[in-house]
């Protein structure tokens, strides 16, 4: 086992380190169909136009509250739904519309982590069954050589082997979403979607699950989009940091940039607005935005943020800002004011 | 609203035609035909041979079916090849009889139904349950023609308190009390099978709907069990019913073939059955299509219902 | 004077197909008016179960098998389903944790929010009505009068938990216990109601028993706490004593799971290693112990109560007993930090 104290994430990753999966003005829209012919009378514009480089390597944390399109760009990149326009590219090549046999070697390397434990295991197959059957599936083992597999694989999220036998149903939530990120692993992945792996855990669980995907980071080399809600996880585990409003990327920077130095308003009343376990920062100066998220479906004119943002000028309201990024640290701000 | 009406109105068209050109090519597949089922054996085989030509029997498939959607486009649904008598007036006085029966059954079985779903649900697993559950399940599976034998021979053959068949006494006036009482039995037979399948539904239903948070609050609010379960729960329960009830229309067109034989009850069913004896094909495409239509209308309808009591669902 | 909530050693069972499960053994607690009371735990720890002890919504299979509770001095562990019915929604009210799910989706916002306005206020019609809106007003809703006539699917999380707000403070209750009121919104709205909570809080003085596993609500809301363990309060303190100096082992292995934002890189979080153990096979002694890195033989022999350690600070451990007087506490307590259970 390996001691945590060891293995320091380097924050940024230098810039020479090779981009191993990039969104170049990704969009997924689903159409809202209407009328008597059911003819498509617009579309909710989940993901609208958002570009991001994920480096080899490295985690990146995608951050914003429901609706924002997170999950939806991670469900794309996996082809788990379609895009609507905009590339995406692993390894520098354009799987955007690969079909499926050309799509099939690429999924062995792209895996995903889901949220909640209790639906994604089926509950009647035993855990070694649901090791294997994606090893067997892609030729990735032998019935004979995949035993072994599976302890290996269970050696490295922390399941006893014995265990293997057992029922998905019969393990815990915490046991259930290392199961699930056993899972994950049978293929040898290079690249993980995680998708709110430890939001449906409590919180002592949290802190396993999460020092878990460190470690096993560092061991093999993974490269992880880790989407949540909950910033405390996202600032743990993320070298950089990509925070969403309404489908669009409003910031992007290094973990220290975003959570030391925030230059968005939306970032900035994130942080804000987290509760803090400490009773003594209470009395502190706080932002409440008021209202609620709009409706992907017809977003704000303008900056996207602007009925809710703090500091809005008249500008925020006709002309949409641009992701800008300030010299060539990459630490980018969407807003006509930033910070 | 309007509009999504409209577009299932326009999806009903395509449907319907699919349905009468299967219904054609069965009808016909079937054995016989009309002139040899009332061929005299003495009639010569050349004359059988002009009636049949003089039908139109001997056309192509695609040219009598033409034939047929032809006229019925005119609002004609021909001349009955055994009686003579026009399809429209045959079927339209075997309607309302069908039509009284199958809302009587309905709405008694629910009557049967809800409640004791309900108190199925309330008490789950315990003796109460367990019978309700063990009546459905009898419900269910007794056949009509069973029960309905079983209910003249007690009702009206030993006790003879009720009229063995038929919709009214034989010179009798007809009224309203006369009708009631050719009514009870065939209203009996159809409704307990249709209780026996509701009682199920209804009791998972409300099983799901009493598992809900909201009922939670409701109490929390102090609010007292008995509205608990008869306001706040109830009416979800009852949401899922809708579409049960309204899948049970058509098939009570079906289940009313037997129950009306039983009973001489002269409904559709029961011309059905005359119709399919004597392949009278006019008879039977009109039969087909009014089946058709009611699986349709009461598709529609179920989802307008649904759409009027959920305000969640919205259609469009 | 009597405190408005005394809860004395209350045990709650439940009847389950496999024998009888104690889900609170032996909680006890005080809560004066218009004091807030955090309750922190994870889940199965008994917090909501104690709430809806105190309301008794038990359900079927549930009961109070030992101790008693009193509100404003009175006896409430006896009293009759329908004296309890008086009590619910009007002394005690209650919000919970889904939003979505805690409203009935077939009828209007403004026929949920008079049912228990008719039922303990005693007002009809108009009168109902405007009280209704007032209400809804009070929690922050724009439109009120349209919203009256709105279906619950209508409204955003946010919105809905204001409407259960309404609800539950309409009838003036002396208590309000909120069930992880904040769980299931998002971060912004989250920091909206937490911040209508503390406004109504200050014009109503409505005592609040807030149930919640987030250490950073607790930290913004509470007066008091209590952590859970396994059925049990663990520790109980004020909010300060509580996160300056924590003195159970399971609330220091909670407050070092939970990433800080403030802090700079934290290169892993220490985790209690293994799971809670179920409540029908809980281990003898401290039930912490089978996760506790200070347990030693006695604490796996013997219970440990609840000790005052320190004036208002109370723990249940053995180890913080014979260590409170020690220059340095709990030098030993080196949480565990790897990843996998053992």
């Amino acid at each position: 086992m390996i001691e945590f104290d060891e293995l320091p994430i380097k924050a940024p990753l230098p810039e020479t380190a090779s981009t191993l999966l990039q969104l170049d003005n990704l969009k997924t829209y689903y159409p809202i169909r209407k009328g008597l012919l059911a003819r498509t009378k617009g579309y909710v514009k989940a993901v609208d136009g958002v570009s991001l480089d994920i480096r080899e390597g490295e985690t990146l944390g995608l951050v914003g509250e429901s609706g924002c399109g997170k999950s939806t760009i991670g469900r794309t990149i996996l082809r788990l739904e379609e895009s609507t326009g905009g590339a995406i590219r692993y390894r520098g090549e354009n799987i955007t519309s690969y079909p499926i046999a050309k799509m099939r070697p690429l999924r062995t390397e792209m895996q995903m982590i889901f949220q909640d434990p209790f639906s994604s295991l089926n509950p009647w197959m035993r855990v070694k069954d649901i090791l294997k059957e994606p090893m067997l599936a892609h030729g990735k083992a032998t019935n004979a050589t995949a035993e072994a597999e599976v302890d290996r694989l269970l050696d490295a999220v922390g399941i006893p082997r014995s265990y293997k036998d057992r029922f998905a149903h019969e393990f815990s939530g915490g046991q259930r979403q290392r199961i699930g990120i056993a899972r994950a692993l049978s293929l040898n992945p290079k690249f993980i979607v995680c998708d709110e792996p430890v939001s449906a855990l409590d919180v002592s669980i949290q802190a396993q699950v999460l020092n878990l995907l460190k470690e096993l980071q560092k061991e093999l080399g993974l490269t992880y989009l880790f989407i949540a809600h909950g910033l405390g996880a996202v600032k743990y585990i993320s070298t950089r940091i990509a925070v969403m409003y309404l489908g669009k990327v409003v910031e992007i920077g290094t973990r220290d940039e975003i959570f030391r130095s925030p230059k968005h308003p939306y970032t900035r009343v994130l942080l804000n607005a987290y509760p803090v376990p400490n009773p003594h920062l209470r009395g502190r100066e706080k932002i409440v935005v008021q209202g609620d998220v709009p409706s992907p479906a017809n977003p704000p004119s303008g900056c996207r943020f602007h009925t809710r943002c703090p500091f809005v000028q008249e500008r925020c309201r006709v002309e949409e800002p641009m992701l800008a990024a300030e010299g060539s640290g990459g630490h980018a701000a969407a807003c006509h004011f930033a910070l | 609203m309007l509009t999504y009406i409209a577009r299932r109105l326009l999806i009903f068209i395509p449907v319907l035609l699919g349905i009468t050109i299967i219904n054609f090519i069965i009808v016909n597949m079937a054995p016989g035909n009309p002139v040899d089922m009332y061929i005299d054996p003495n009639m010569s085989p050349e004359i059988a041979e002009a009636k049949k030509e003089a039908l139109g029997l001997n056309d192509p498939l695609i040219v009598q079916y033409g034939k047929w959607l032809g006229t019925l486009l005119t609002g004609d649904l021909g001349y009955s090849m055994s009686s003579y008598a026009p399809v429209a007036q045959l079927v339209g006085e075997r309607i309302m009889p069908t039509v009284t029966l199958g809302l009587a059954s309905l709405i008694l079985a629910l009557l049967i139904a809800v409640p004791l779903g309900i108190l199925s649900a309330l008490k789950q697993n315990t003796k109460i349950d367990y019978l309700v559950t063990g009546l459905s399940f009898i419900g269910t599976s007794i056949p009509n023609f069973f029960l309905g034998l079983a209910l003249i021979y007690i009702f009206a053959v030993n006790l003879g308190v009720l009229p063995t068949g038929g919709m009214q006494q034989l010179g009798g006036d007809g009224g309203l009390q006369d009708r009631i009482m050719h009514l009870i039995l065939p209203t009996i037979v159809l409704a307990t099978g249709i209780a026996g399948r509701k009682v199920r539904y209804v009791r998972a239903s409300m099983l799901e709907v009493l598992k809900q948070d909201y009922l939670r609050t409701a109490r929390s609010k102090g609010v007292h069990e008995f509205w608990v379960t008869n306001k706040h729960a109830l009416r979800n329960a009852l949401l899922p019913i809708i579409t049960v009830v309204g899948m049970e229309i058509p098939l009570l067109l079906g289940g009313a073939i037997i129950t009306e034989q039983i009973f001489q009850w002269p409904g559709i069913g029961q011309l059905t059955l005359q119709s399919m004896m004597s392949r009278d094909y006019p008879t039977i495409m009109a039969l087909n299509l009014i089946a058709a239509i009611a699986v349709l209308g009461s598709n529609l309808l179920t989802d307008i219902l649904y759409s009027a009591a959920d305000p969640r669902i919205k259609v469009s | 004077m009597n405190d408005l909530l005394e809860v004395d050693g209350i045990e709650t069972v439940f009847r389950t197909e496999r024998g009888e499960v104690t889900s609170v053994d032996g909680v006890s607690f005080r809560l004066k008016a218009g004091e807030t009371l955090g309750i922190v735990g994870e889940s199965g720890c008994g917090k909501s179960v104690t709430s809806l002890s105190i309301m008794r919504l038990l359900g079927k299979n549930g009961s109070i098998r030992k101790g008693e509770i009193r509100l404003n001095g009175r006896s409430i562990t006896g009293l009759a389903e329908s004296a309890m019915r008086r009590i619910r929604g009007s002394e005690v009210s209650m919000i919970f944790q889904d939003p979505m799910t805690s409203l009935n989706p077939v009828y209007t916002i403004g026929s949920q929010l008079t049912e228990s306005i008719a039922l303990h206020l005693k007002l009809k019609g108009k009168e109902a009505r405007k009280h209704a809106v007032d209400m809804l007003r009070k929690v922050g809703i724009s439109r009120p009068e349209e919203i009256m006539n709105e279906y619950p699917h209508k409204l955003s999380g946010g919105m809905r938990q204001r409407v259960m707000i309404a609800i539950a403070l309409s009838c003036k209750p002396k208590l309000l216990i909120a069930d992880e009121p904040t769980t299931a919104l998002d971060v912004t709205i989250q920091a909206q109601i937490l911040d209508l909570m503390k406004k109504l809080r200050e014009e109503t003085g409505t005592a609040i028993m807030l149930i919640t596993h987030d250490l950073g609500v607790v930290a913004e809301m509470a007066d008091r706490v209590i952590v859970m363990y396994a059925g049990q309060v663990v520790e109980e303190a004020d909010v300060f004593t509580l996160f300056d100096k924590p003195l159970h082992p399971y609330t220091i292995g909670l407050m070092g799971s939970i990433p800080h934002l403030d802090a700079d890189d934290e290169e892993a979080l220490s985790s209690i290693p293994g799971t809670v153990p179920p409540l029908q096979n809980m281990p003898p002694g401290c039930r912490f112990h089978t996760r506790c890195p200070l347990a030693n033989e006695k604490c796996a022999a013997e219970r440990p109560p609840l000790m005052e350690l320190a004036p208002g600070h109370q723990v249940r451990c053995w180890a913080a007993q014979s260590d409170i007087g020690s220059a340095a506490p709990y030098a030993a307590l080196n949480l565990e930090t790897r990843g996998a259970t053992t």
